[in-house]
């Protein structure tokens, strides 16, 4: 996890392209500028974070399931809950299912887990978009190498 | 009424909070009822759900953006209804 770069995703643990389902892992950084803010004496990841986090995470499969061909932006976030502090060090277990493809939009359903116990879930909503750049589609796949997500599996998608 | 246009209208006015007495057939979404695109999308959620089909909105945006279609064809809430009708019947078939 890199807060200050928006790099939320460590690594994919899971795909599922058949039922649209990823589970991810990431440890939060020991010292981030981000903690110096919020808050000084007292660290923890905001709230808003751990929702990015969850969007990422489904992002990454909707960006598999349609083979990187277009782009999911974040658009609606349903049913947010933060249930507990999230404090440096910490390894987190994100998953995310997509619950419903639309035309031009999806929804899935996403949880962040540490110790095996809920910390954050929420419903999210997403625009499926044309890529704005071919540049920020390349920034991606570098990305998708970067966390292991099977790029063999996304390329093999019917 | 039909029963899909007060399927419609009920899923309308909880997205929106729009009060379900204001919704009619003759309503047009975006002009009358001033729901968004953003809103639209959690309709169209609620409505693929409720009938099981999937609103070709990125189509309709398409043809209404070229011109070859007026957002009167899609978003007068009855006309939604019959487009939603004949996917069910579609679907169905």
């Amino acid at each position: 996890m890199k807060l200050e770069y928006f790099q939320m995703i460590d690594r994919v643990v899971e795909l599922s392209l058949d039922d649209g389902s990823i589970r991810v892992e990431s440890v939060v950084p020991t010292e981030s500028t981000v903690f110096e803010g919020h808050f000084p004496g007292h660290p923890l990841v905001p709230g808003v974070l751990l929702v990015e986090t969850m969007a990422q995470t489904a992002g990454w499969v909707l960006l598999a399931r349609n083979r990187f061909e277009r782009m999911p932006f974040l658009a609606g976030v349903r049913s947010a809950k933060l249930r507990r502090f999230v404090t440096p060090g910490e390894r987190l277990s994100i998953q995310g299912r997509i619950v419903h493809e639309g035309s031009g939009f999806a929804v899935a359903s996403c949880q962040v887990r540490a110790d095996g116990k809920p910390v954050s879930d929420a419903e999210l909503t997403f625009r499926i978009l044309p890529f704005p750049h071919s540049d920020v589609r390349a920034d991606l796949e570098a990305a998708a190498a970067r966390i292991g997500l099977p790029l063999q599996a996304v390329s093999d998608v019917g | 009424m039909s029963d899909t246009f007060n399927t419609v209208a009920d899923i309308i006015a909880e997205t929106c909070d729009i009060p379900r007495d204001k919704i009619k057939p003759e309503s047009h979404a975006i002009d009358d009822l001033e729901i968004d695109s953003l809103d639209f999308l959690d309709i169209a959620f609620a409505v693929d759900k409720a009938f099981g089909i999937k609103l070709p909105l990125e189509q309709w945006t398409q043809e209404v953006n070229d011109g070859k279609a007026s957002t009167e064809q899609y978003f007068v809430l009855k006309n939604l209804c019959a487009r939603i009708d004949d996917l069910i019947a579609a679907k169905g078939a």
